[in-house]
């Protein structure tokens, strides 16, 4: 049996097409993936991502504590503050991707992928066990508790705050900065409404609890309809995020590749003192790695390229360099793109290479990431 | 939404659809493969001049999301293919019976038409209504 969301029935009562999405019963699309990819560029989507995880740190070693399993300096935070960072293994290996916020001092909600969820937990127990000051932190899956949306587009800010009630710091959540949140009380119950996301174009990202997720996902269809909002699936999540080249843990991301070699380098503090990968880390970033994440365009007119495909160098002496981790047809561009890993000395931006497709060589060209930027 | 069956087409179980006229089988996958698929981005299809075997994969189909197998209904040779598509992969969308047709065969084995769902059977076999 699939885990489902708060808003499964919602999803049943808009005719979604439901699919197995990392063991949940999840929306892929809705109207479609390209009505639903445009109207998130253009004016506003709503997606459901409940099914994301909810780790809860607190206490007075809760910073040194996240500090050591995180690869960002949790020390730039303020309080409603986020970053996005990742937690490796000692190889420097990515166990996830994620967002930390400080909530207030000495509390940090961390934002977790959901096919990891168990993963994250396993391993933030296991770190927290050999952890000195263990005692002075208080770690919580609440996963189960919370559900949460995804509201973004260009036009998210206009609405966001006709459908919330005011508050304060900021008083309009419309205001707020980039990664920044805010707390709302909703119906009696808090709730969390950071500017963030995973498409490229402006947005909100809102956590509350699992029991009131269904009435603010109504709540925001309802006030967002006149500006153009749809609800949209995983499947332009994935076109989204993927034109703004985005990882996706799995695809680009996973335990036996590091930050360094996605080219995550930024929100890798090695100057913040010891912490979990550090070594591997630090060592990659002085003498390179053996691959490295690109970003392509097809040259030519083909099929879109799919994860998997064999990535080749172009020119006579062609061989296999690759493999694509993510690829699709852009609904922006209206081309194919995609992200791969290849050796760093093929990685330049406008080399020449082919991807396979079904025994067949189509043309591509290395490009600088993003694939797309708004405006 | 409900699916438009056009009479006197016949289709495969697996959503590809043959019209025949004058010895010539047309060949294109049907309106509810088309709204299953949502979005075609591309059409391959197979050279003119090549034998295809019925129920071998001959073509593929994709939407944003995923590449599928296209089989082909009947035996034969390809005379002719939709070159349109190459261009407007969308008309498998917007007139998947018509203007979004895949290709033509010159039947070798005409009797492989009687496996084939006529209208009614087909629009049973995807849970619509006749």
């Amino acid at each position: 049996m699939l885990n489902r969301t708060p808003l499964f029935a919602a999803h049943q009562k808009l005719g979604a097409r439901l699919i197995d999405f990392g063991g949940w019963e999840m929306p892929v699309q809705y109207s479609g993936i390209v009505d639903e990819h445009r109207a998130v560029r253009t004016a506003a989507g709503l997606f459901d991502i409940s099914h994301m995880g909810e780790i809860v740190v607190r206490g007075s070693a809760a910073p040194e504590f996240l500090n050591w399993v995180l690869t960002n300096d949790i020390r730039k935070l303020q309080n409603r503050q986020g970053q996005y960072t990742l937690m490796c293994n000692e190889r420097g290996g990515a166990i996830d991707d994620l967002y930390v916020y400080q909530v207030e001092a000495e509390e940090y909600l961390l934002i977790v992928n959901a096919s990891r969820i168990s993963a994250d937990a396993a391993w933030l127990n296991q770190q927290l066990a050999a952890f000195p000051r263990r005692q002075a932190v208080d770690l919580k899956n609440l996963s189960a508790d919370f559900g949460a949306l995804a509201l973004q587009g260009p036009k998210a800010a206009q609405f966001i705050d006709l459908c919330f009630p005011s508050g304060s710091e900021p008083a309009l959540a419309g205001t707020l900065r980039k990664n920044d949140m805010a707390r709302r009380e909703y119906q009696g119950r808090f709730i969390f409404i950071s500017r963030t996301g995973y498409t490229g174009e402006d947005g909100f990202e809102i956590v509350a609890p699992a029991e009131i997720t269904p009435t603010i996902w109504n709540k925001v269809m309802e006030i967002g309809a006149p500006f153009g909002l749809k609800p949209a699936g995983l499947g332009a999540r994935d076109t989204l995020r993927t034109e703004v080249c985005y990882p996706l843990y799995g695809h680009e991301l996973d335990e036996n590749t590091t930050p360094i070699e996605a080219c995550l380098g930024v929100f890798v503090a090695l100057g913040k003192g010891e912490f979990m990968g550090r070594p591997v880390l630090a060592e990659q970033k002085a003498r390179g790695t053996a691959k490295k994440l690109v970003a392509f365009k097809s040259a030519e007119k083909s099929p879109p390229p799919r994860p998997h495909y064999p990535i080749w160098s172009a020119g006579p002496a062609r061989r296999q360099i690759g493999q694509v981790t993510s690829g699709t047809q852009s609904p922006s561009l209206g081309i194919g793109i995609g992200m791969g890993y290849v050796p760093p000395e093929m990685a330049a931006s406008n080399s020449a290479i082919a991807i396979e497709i079904r025994g067949k060589h189509a043309a591509a060209t290395i490009v600088p990431k993003p694939l797309y930027r708004k405006g | 939404m409900k699916n438009q069956i056009p009479e006197g087409v016949l289709h495969a179980k697996t959503h590809e659809w043959v019209r025949l006229r004058d010895g010539v089988a047309t060949i294109g996958i049907s309106d509810h493969a088309q709204h299953e698929l949502t979005d075609v981005v591309f059409v391959e299809l197979p050279a003119a001049g090549r034998v295809v075997q019925a129920g071998a994969a001959c073509a593929v189909v994709e939407s944003v999301k995923t590449a599928s197998d296209v089989y082909a209904p009947v035996s034969g040779e390809v005379t002719a293919v939709n070159a349109q598509l190459a261009r407007h992969p969308e008309l498998v969308n917007s007139d998947p019976y018509g203007e979004g047709w895949f290709f033509q065969v010159k039947l070798s084995r005409p009797a492989e038409l009687n496996g084939l769902l006529k209208p009614a059977d087909y629009a049973r076999e995807i849970g619509g209504q006749v």
